[in-house]
């Protein structure tokens, strides 16, 4: 279908950003990239009034360093994440993340803060950031927040975002851990049936800390508590995988979806579990 | 209505746009490029597959007003350059387009591949062109006429 | 492109010179493709055209009680609003039924219904604008409204008595049924060494063209003429039913045909909407417009395939099958669909069902009812698909309960190469298949010795893999006995002009229509072998009923077939006309004369005696210096239809080879391979990948695609992120390989092509994933093999 009639504006600062805000209420909507708005808009199910164009805003742009932190401008584009060297340097996962987004013609326009912001359940990038246990830093005209992403996240498409408030950057922070993400989906590009990305550092071949974030499986992203306690503190190895397997049951409650039972997700989750830690036990991964 | 300036096939065209044309109507209905086509005008098919400031992107997901400045290249305007008219005479070659619906976004696809210094495989070439949808061809005419252009550009089989 | 010379193209199949059949020239409409300058129906615009949208159903089920059109009329840009009853006043309704398939009923479908609407997404309001987008505006603020009725969507329960009877009118929700006995299957039954059975289910999915229906109708009052643009396999068909349900003089009604961006029998239908626009256009006297959006495609657009199927297999302890019984079950939605109706493919379920075997007792049923949603009609292998998934499936659980190979089981009752004519237990007949020479070329391709190694060392690293193998047999050609003796005005008969124009180039028009398949481009290729000039010199029109021969368009594979054929016959009474002119002109005998590469040459010494350039130049500007009494008219019409046979079958057999991960349900498409023999291969660069397309898309039925409904009859899959198409990365790499058998029927020899790889691939990928899981004693039967159905198969799920 046609999108309906609305408005558009593009505020070129934050300042002026604020002041539309202001001006438009809640009729006004904050676009970025729109791969996902401008979809979802085609549906005619909404109808937002005036989209506020926040790509020519220089503030929310930019990948750098920044003491112990990895900084990813909201507009980073999920093309960024594959190219980008510091991502790469700092941030494999959202390397290894990003050519499962989508397709290219996606990635050259999507932006991280969109998919955050937007928040989709099956989305590589939310998992990703929990499991990273990135800090997503908004913007408002009262300033600025800091919000862990294990927060930000609250309900199916919903975030701790405020009216009138926006996602300025994200904040990873640098770590030697090691990363990986793995999903099952349909068809290349596609969002996934289930997915899951993990983070942990060993210390003399014991568990430290391990972050498994599951997507798909849930009205938001899952950070899953009794399985990263069944792993903390031992060796990885068939027993305490299949313990973090068993967990999973405590932390996830899928819903039912086009392709299949709560129980199919769950079992995919727990073949997740088996192979993102089995790929841990790799010397080229640990190496890495 | 929006004012905008940009550049489509290396031509300045000034035009006032609803907010809610997309770039594929604003090309297709204002200027009359209808090499573009509409498949799914939800993102998915890639159809619209077209140049926006040198990168591809899908044209039924961007507000022909956000385009002020911006540099469009479609269809029309990539064949007139003969960037790639060795892919498509591979493609005519290999009868890599049947109904040709797809085939403008699947050649500007094709074209980002080509233009990225690499020697993709056979897997990787499906794997670039996934998210642009034909249902004539088998696609493997398609990667033929991608691999074809490769070689013949000089990258190692 | 190449220079072509005589050289260059050296000796044809047929053995003739000069010939450009079977070789693979490239299409000449590929050019335009890839530079974006082709012209799609919605590429056209015409003077005061207007566009349309329209309100369609949000209830499978619902009474229409009342529509206020007045916030739609007020929408800035829109320009009129029509309900069903401002239509009805000048469109009659449609009935699809053909007297052929005896009891068959239906109920008469109007544009846009007048009280009720029977499926989520019928076309209910139109609003008319200055854009699309107005259009829309208009629809959404229509106020209809709907009372919901209870919904009948369970094919299993339309017949049970407390069934919703969808049309009262009706008595039930039975369209068709016949049951057919041929040999004494119970006692076959009784005295056989195996019997296995299984419950088939092929998912209901949809066609999925990238370019939509498309339509413009262009009502002239001032010559009371309609012409329509439309995106459609069979214009002139179109052009009879936009007559006779708007009342008016067939040659009154024009139907153009610009490029269609796919079709695969989608376009082949009527469509109310699409019959709303011409009756809208000429309530208004000026052009409408519409192009469907995807999400009104997928629920408008014709569905199929939603079958279950229970087949039992007997066989004797040779493994030689001795009878199949198969019971069929189909729902179709509210309505049969007109002209070609929704019987049919339950019809070709039964009729195709054992076909490539040699057995005597057979026991077939269809049962074809109604229910709340989407029409289905004939899709690309009609029937073919599932009759091969049964067929294929069954033939593998009797190797299986016999602890025989699967190629072995096949090669023991395959029908003989030389058997032919054959007449198989359903009453088709075969004028000549090659199952066993496509076999033995199929096993020449797959190296079968290292993939069963391969399977069984894969094994033992906990990976499965399997192979499957479907013999299929294909209808193409068909004549009258389809739809033509039923009633409905569906040519099985085309024409096709050819002529010489003054500079010695070639225009051929023909009734055959070109969707992508390279219609054109063989057309181009037979009229230049026929008449005896450079394929570059040979222009093609179709697509235009005013300006080409009479015919049924292309469907059902008949576009080389009947069409390829009408278009050498003309061709070559074109060559001898021009050579009797040259006669004429030269003082030759005609039969001592021919014509190669657009030149008049000695036929013994192949000496050039005249260009056709000079020839022309005589005939169009200086004929006061020929013979008065000769015969100089420049062009030569032919028709043709198949006579002997009523359809052209064809054969072939595929090869699937997969790997199924049995932890996630995934399966991964190793390697496919298909043998097929379609007669005569005029160009096997488009037949290869033609093949190739058409396994892919019964790829999608086995793998991905799938219309989902809930209970209440929502369709749950209305985008492409939710109805899965295949995409080029699952994608296998696909062998293609040929054995021709061709049709006596025609000079050409050609049958059909465009259907064999969808009828084969998902019963070989079917067969394969079985092969694969059989470690496991696990089986799926039910399409598509989704990772959900094969966890559960594996009990890995409940």
């Amino acid at each position: 279908m046609k999108w309906p009639a609305m408005g558009y504006l593009r505020a070129k600062t934050l300042a002026e950003l604020w002041s539309a805000l202001q001006a438009h209420g809640s009729a006004g909507q904050i676009i970025a990239g729109g791969q996902t708005l401008l979809a979802t808009l085609a549906f005619r199910l909404s109808e937002p009034g005036t989209l506020i164009d926040i790509t020519g805003i220089d503030e929310l742009r930019g990948i750098s360093v920044r003491g112990e932190a990895l900084r990813l401008g909201a507009l980073t584009l999920h093309a960024d994440l594959c190219r980008n060297p510091l991502v790469k340097a700092h941030a494999p996962l959202l390397a290894a993340a990003a050519p499962l987004i989508a397709h290219p013609a996606i990635r050259n326009r999507g932006t991280i803060g969109g998919s955050l912001a937007y928040a989709d359940p099956a989305a590589e990038l939310p998992a990703c950031m929990i499991a990273l246990d990135a800090t997503v830093i908004t913007a408002s005209a009262k300033g600025e927040r800091r919000i862990p992403a294990t927060a930000f996240f609250t309900d199916l498409l919903q975030t701790a975002l405020e009216a009138q408030e926006i996602i300025a950057a994200v904040e990873i922070p640098l770590t030697k851990r090691l990363g990986a993400i793995e999903e099952i989906a349909r068809r290349s590009g596609d969002y996934a049936m289930a997915g899951l990305a993990a983070t942990l550092a060993f210390d003399a071949g014991r568990v430290v800390a391990p972050r498994l974030a599951y997507f798909g499986v849930g009205n938001i992203p899952v950070l899953a508590a009794a399985a990263s306690r069944a792993l903390e503190g031992r060796s990885l190895d068939r027993a305490s995988i299949t313990a973090a397997q068993q967990a999973l049951t405590e932390d996830l409650d899928p819903p039912r979806d086009l392709h299949g039972p709560p129980e199919m997700k769950r079992h995919l989750a727990r073949v997740l579990t088996e192979r993102v830690l089995l790929g841990f036990l790799n010397p080229k991964v640990q190496a890495a | 209505m929006i004012p905008i300036t940009l550049t489509v096939n290396g031509e300045k065209v000034t035009r006032h746009v609803e907010p809610r044309r997309h770039l594929i109507d604003f090309l297709r209905l204002d200027l009359g490029l209808t090499g573009s086509h509409a498949g799914c005008e939800h993102g998915v098919c890639g159809a619209c597959t077209l140049r926006v400031n040198g990168k591809i992107m899908r044209g039924c997901l961007i507000l022909a007003a956000s385009l002020d400045g911006a540099d469009v290249v479609t269809i029309e305007g990539l064949s007139e350059s003969g960037e790639v008219a060795d892919l498509q005479a591979a493609f005519v070659a290999r009868n890599a387009a049947q109904c040709g619906f797809c085939t403008p976004g699947m050649v500007m696809t094709a074209a980002e591949l080509l233009a990225e210094s690499g020697s993709p495989t056979r897997g990787e070439i499906r794997e670039y062109l996934s998210g642009n949808y034909c249902r004539c061809t088998g696609y493997q005419a398609i990667v033929d006429a991608v691999e074809d252009t490769l070689r013949s550009r000089g990258a190692k089989p | 492109m190449n220079e072509i010379t005589p050289a260059s193209i050296g000796l044809s199949r047929a053995d003739l010179p000069n010939s450009y059949i079977g070789r693979s020239v490239p299409r000449p409409n590929v050019p335009k493709l890839v530079q974006g300058r082709a012209t799609y129906t919605d590429d056209v615009t015409l003077p005061r055209m207007l566009h349309a949208a329209f309100l369609r159903s949000p209830h499978a089920h619902a009474q229409i009680s009342a529509i206020d059109t007045a916030r739609a009329k007020a929408v800035p840009g829109v320009v009129r609003v029509f309900t069903g009853h401002d239509l009805a006043k000048i469109c009659d309704p449609w009935v699809a039924t053909l007297d052929h398939l005896k009891g068959m009923k239906s109920a008469p479908q109007y544009p846009l219904p007048l009280t009720r609407a029977t499926w989520q997404g019928e076309p209910i309001v139109a609003v008319v604008a200055e854009s699309r987008a107005a259009a829309e505006d208009g629809v959404a603020a229509l106020q209809v409204d709907f009372v919901a009725l209870p919904a009948q969507t369970d094919m299993e329960t339309a017949l049970a008595s407390g069934a919703v009877v969808i049309h009262p009118e009706l008595g039930d929700n039975l369209v068709f049924t016949r049951t057919a006995e041929t040999g004494d299957v119970a006692a076959a039954f009784a005295s056989a060494h195996k019997v296995v059975e299984a419950r088939f289910v092929t998912g209901r999915h949809t066609g999925v063209t990238l370019e939509p229906r498309s339509i413009i109708a262009d009502y002239n009052p001032a010559d009371e003429t309609l012409t329509v643009y439309h995106s459609t396999q069979a214009p002139h068909m179109m052009q009879g039913v936009f007559a006779k349900q708007l009342r008016m003089k067939e040659g009154d009604v024009r139907v153009i045909c610009k490029d269609v961006g796919g079709s695969f029998g989608i376009k082949v239908h009527v469509y109310p909407d699409e019959v709303a626009i011409a009756a809208m256009a000429r309530i208004m006297g000026r052009p409408v417009k519409f192009v469907a959006d995807r999400f009104e495609s997928f629920v408008s657009d014709i569905h199929a395939r939603d079958h279950r199927i229970k087949g039992r297999l007997a066989v004797d302890a040779e493994g030689r099958v001795l009878a199949f019984d198969i019971d069929d079950l189909t729902g179709i939605g509210p309505y049969s669909v007109y002209p070609r109706t929704s019987a049919i493919e339950g019809n070709q379920v039964v009729n195709l069902c054992g076909g490539p075997y040699d057995f005597k007792n057979y026991r077939c049923t269809t049962t074809v009812v109604l229910q709340n949603k989407t029409p289905t009609c004939q899709y690309r292998a009609v029937g073919h698909p599932i009759a091969t998934a049964v067929t294929e499936g069954l033939m593998d659980l009797a190797a299986e309960a016999l602890g025989m190979d699967p190629v072995e089981i096949r090669r023991r009752n395959l029908i003989r190469d030389d058997a032919y004519p054959y007449t198989s237990p359903p009453g088709m007949r075969f004028e000549g298949l090659s199952h066993h020479a496509s076999l033995n070329k199929l096993l020449d391709m797959v190296p079968l010795d290292r993939i069963r190694a391969d399977q069984a060392e894969a094994r033992q690293r906990g990976v499965y893999r399997g192979i499957g193998f479907a013999s299929f047999i294909e209808l193409t050609n068909p004549s009258p006995f389809m739809y033509g003796i039923g009633g409905a005005r569906i040519s099985a008969q085309d024409g096709c002009t050819v002529r010489m124009d003054p500079d010695g180039s070639i225009v051929a028009s023909s009734g055959v229509t070109e969707q992508g398949q390279g219609t054109e481009a063989i057309l181009a290729q037979i009229v230049a072998h026929g008449v005896g000039v450079p394929v570059n010199r040979v222009k093609i029109i179709t697509g235009d009923t005013q300006t080409t021969p009479y015919g049924g368009g292309t469907w059902a594979c008949r576009g080389a077939g009947i069409g390829g054929e009408a278009a050498l016959q003309s061709a070559i009474a074109l060559k001898q006309q021009i050579l009797e002119v040259a006669g004429a002109m030269l003082q030759a005998a005609p039969d001592t004369l021919d014509i190669v590469m657009g030149e008049i040459t000695d036929r013994a010494s192949g000496k050039p005696r005249m260009t056709l350039f000079d020839l022309g130049r005589i005939v169009y500007f200086r004929g006061d210096t020929l013979p008065k009494e000769l015969q100089r008219e420049l062009v030569q019409t032919r028709h043709f239809i198949t006579k002997e046979y009523p359809f052209a079958f064809t054969n072939g057999i595929q090869a699937s080879w997969v790997e199924v991960d049995p932890a996630t349900g995934m399966v991964k498409l190793l390697e496919h391979w298909c043998v097929e023999d379609c007669g005569r291969v005029v160009n096997p660069l488009l037949v290869d990948e033609q093949v190739r397309g058409g396994i892919v898309q019964g790829i999608g039925g086995a793998l991905y695609e799938h219309c989902i409904y809930d209970a209440e009859g929502n369709l749950l899959t209305t985008t492409l992120a939710d109805y899965l198409v295949p995409m080029s990365a699952e994608m296998p790499e696909i062998h293609v390989g040929h054995v021709e058998t061709p049709t006596r029927e025609s000079l050409l020899g050609a049958k059909g092509a465009g259907e064999a790889g969808t009828a084969g691939a998902p019963a070989a990928i079917m067969n394969a994933i079985n092969d694969a899981l059989k470690p496991f004693k696990a089986r799926v039967h039910e399409q598509p093999f989704t990772p959900e159905r094969i966890l559960r198969a594996l009990g890995t799920i409940a």
